[in-house]
């Protein structure tokens, strides 16, 4: 065991599977030398040689679009946009090919790559720097979608994630990548993609959320439970497919789920987790399942993103109003 | 005979274009000799005739009923059939849409592209093809995926190159500019060809791009550009053997103007005599690939067009029994819709298939 963040926890998956596999590379803007804007990469390129790990041009259909061409040979690239919001040139071979390439050549090839993507809000960044676009990509037939909340859980789903013979969009809680730091067992272990967990677990109330989330909800709970409440926290760790059996088996057990997300309102992940637990716990409900998310508006520059951060007053709020629904 | 002095001949800056044969299919260098035996050369001319033969029966089927949308390959098979004799086994064809006869080449049965576009994915599965990408439609977007299997090719020290297609109006693509610019970064041998029939659908070159040429575009890249009578089965040959030798010699991308005119239809969906004349038809029709390699073969007493009929309808036999095949293919089957997604079905989609058989076996009348 060695104590790691979720950078260092990263670094260490990509790490052991680079040295474990030659068909895995490392590549994108920034992560070769510098070892990344956020250092994720840091030490990976003098480890394992600048042939396995680079820096591309700066192109991001270019990076997605390659991998693609790669991961048909057997090989398994690991790419990362800067940015959450630089994923935006690649949607075209994320949605149109990387999704897709196995079904329309009905199995002949796969696309097992991961698509590392630091996302969301809190960190006092520059427009296109705190984006949530998890959405688009649990939209997106073909992918598979896994968020880590904890440097453990970090470590376990970028090894399944390397290791699924399918496309896998791995986003990282940036606002978390330093602030959580966790004992991580330094050999191989994999978290399995699909499957949420019950961090805590309770009686009076399920709350679901991810990433950077999970932090603020667990403030939150410090305080209900001051006032005699008890929440159910699930970490979805897989935003796709969704876990439906934790889902259920939580909501059917309180009677009340409350969904957490930064990502905007409208047709969001809250929204899908609301329809899971319609069908599957709707007569078990005490209350109509809610959730507190960003607005469907564009992430405020920093000055203003203290209205649009989801804090652990106002998930407090949502807890006591389904609690005396 | 094309090596680096030729390429040094033919400057794409000036807009100089590598010719072989001219309309009548006369050889117009001077000590230019063929790099295939008399026999590869007549085998090469069937071939062409075999490619419009499919093209023609393709386009009746669709007419009849019988097939979706397909996209015509009519007076640009000199491009396919010589890329398909240079493009070996080893080798990664990457298409867009428009290369029949360099698939057929490759392993790919007519059958499947049949079977294709009748809409069903089997036919793009191509079983008997190894190395070869599917059809793709979101223009350019292909040219990424070539440029980044040739850096595999690289890595794991195949010796093998990868050729990738895309027409004129991808060269306006962001993907076409990303995939030559990595690809030169990268020295990764990946032979660009453009195929440039001059339209887009129904927007001509000159509302596409304001260079010289094509093969202009691949130079601010450092990769050298050729630009090639795509007519021409000769030149195409010529230029296409040279670029992979030296993809695989240097490890470096080659990019390929290959100058043709779609005689035909974007695809059997839209009607040419909207926007283009019949003059610039007819200029065009006097430079047609077929007619110019047989006039070539003609002319060395290597062909006697008495046989063509003949050989004409023993194709069509044939063709017909490949499109039968498609015809009879097994029935698309719910299965087909789910189980390729992911190597293991996730919950949600077993889920959402249940509810659909669930429902079938109620409505009990089949699929309504």
């Amino acid at each position: 065991m060695k104590v790691m963040n979720l950078v260092q926890a990263i670094n260490d998956a990509l790490d052991l599977k680079l040295r474990e596999d030659r068909g895995v590379l490392v590549y994108g803007e920034d992560v070769g030398v510098e070892g990344g804007v956020f250092r994720v990469t840091e030490g990976l390129q003098v480890k394992h040689g600048a042939e396995r790990v680079f820096d591309s041009p700066l192109a991001e259909s270019g990076i997605v679009g390659t991998a693609l061409g790669m991961a048909i040979t057997g090989m398994k690239p690991v790419v990362e946009m800067q940015f959450d919001g630089f994923v935006y040139p690649a949607m075209n071979q994320i949605l149109s090919h990387v999704g897709r390439f196995r079904n329309r050549t009905r199995g002949k090839y796969s696309v097992p790559m991961v698509i590392r993507i630091p996302y969301g809000g809190g960190i006092n960044a520059l427009e296109h720097h705190s984006e949530s676009p998890e959405a688009y990509f649990g939209h997106t037939p073909g992918l598979k979608v896994v968020i880590p909340s904890t440097p453990y859980d970090a470590k376990g789903l970028l090894i399944a994630a390397i290791e699924d013979p399918d496309p896998v969009i791995y986003l990282e809680p940036k606002r978390i990548y330093r602030a959580i730091k966790q004992e991580v067992p330094e050999e191989k272990f994999t978290i399995p993609i699909g499957k949420a967990k019950i961090l805590s677990p309770g009686e009076h109330i399920t709350v679901i959320a991810y990433g950077a989330m999970i932090r603020e909800v667990q403030r939150a709970m410090v305080m209900a439970r001051e006032k005699g409440i008890q929440v159910e926290l699930i970490d979805l760790r897989t935003i796709w497919p969704i876990d439906r059996d934790t889902i259920r088996q939580s909501v059917q057990k309180t009677g009340r789920a409350l969904i957490v997300t930064e990502a905007p309102k409208s047709y969001g992940p809250a929204a899908e987790l609301i329809s899971c637990i319609n069908e599957e716990a709707f007569l078990s409900l005490e209350a109509p399942p809610t959730r507190l998310t960003g607005f469907d508006t564009v992430i405020p520059l920093p000055l203003g993103e203290k209205y649009y951060v989801i804090t652990p007053d106002r998930i407090l709020a949502e807890i006591e109003k389904l609690v005396n629904y | 005979m094309f090596d680096h002095k030729t390429l040094n001949k033919y400057k794409a800056i000036e807009n100089k274009m590598y010719q072989v044969l001219d309309n009548e299919g006369k050889v117009i260098l001077k000590d230019w000799k063929p790099d295939l035996s008399n026999a590869e050369i007549v085998q090469a001319y069937k071939d062409l005739l075999f490619e419009r033969t499919v093209d023609l029966m393709a386009v009746s089927y669709q007419r009849q009923g019988r097939m979706f949308t397909y996209p015509p390959n009519l007076g640009q098979e000199a491009i396919h059939i010589a890329a398909g004799k240079v493009i070996r086994m080893e080798d990664w064809l990457v298409p867009a849409f428009r290369e029949l006869g360099a698939w057929l080449a490759k392993g790919v049965s007519l059958w499947e592209i049949f079977l294709y576009f009748k809409g069903n994915e089997e036919g793009s599965k191509f079983i008997n093809a190894p190395r070869m990408l599917p059809i793709a439609v979101p223009i350019a977007s292909q040219l990424l995926h070539a440029t980044g299997i040739a850096y595999a090719m690289k890595y794991n020290k195949e010796n093998s190159a990868v050729f990738g297609f895309v027409g004129d109006g991808g060269t306006s693509e962001g993907d076409f500019h990303e995939a030559l610019n990595f690809a030169a970064v990268w020295n990764a041998p990946v032979v660009f060809v453009i195929q440039n029939n001059q339209f887009a659908i129904s927007v001509p070159l000159k509302m596409q791009t304001k260079s010289i040429n094509l093969a202009v575009k691949g130079l601010a890249y450092d990769v050298p550009s050729v630009l090639v009578d795509g007519n021409d089965f000769f030149a195409m040959h010529d230029v296409l053997s040279y670029a992979r030798k030296q993809a695989l010699e240097s490890g470096t991308p080659f990019l390929i103007e290959a100058r043709t005119y779609r005689q035909g239809a974007h695809t059997t969906s839209d009607d040419p005599t909207r926007y283009r004349s019949k003059e610039e038809e007819e200029e065009w029709a006097l430079k047609d690939p077929v007619q110019r390699l047989k006039g070539y073969l003609v002319r060395q007493g290597l062909w006697n067009p008495g046989q063509e009929d003949e050989l004409i309808a023993g194709f069509k036999k044939a063709i017909d029994a490949e499109f039968e095949k498609a015809e009879n293919f097994r029935e698309y089957e719910l299965d087909s819709v789910f189980d390729y997604m992911y190597h293991d079905l996730p919950d949600e989609l077993k889920k959402q298939k249940n509810e659909y058989q669930n429902y079938l076996k109620l409505a009990k009348g089949g699929v309504k």
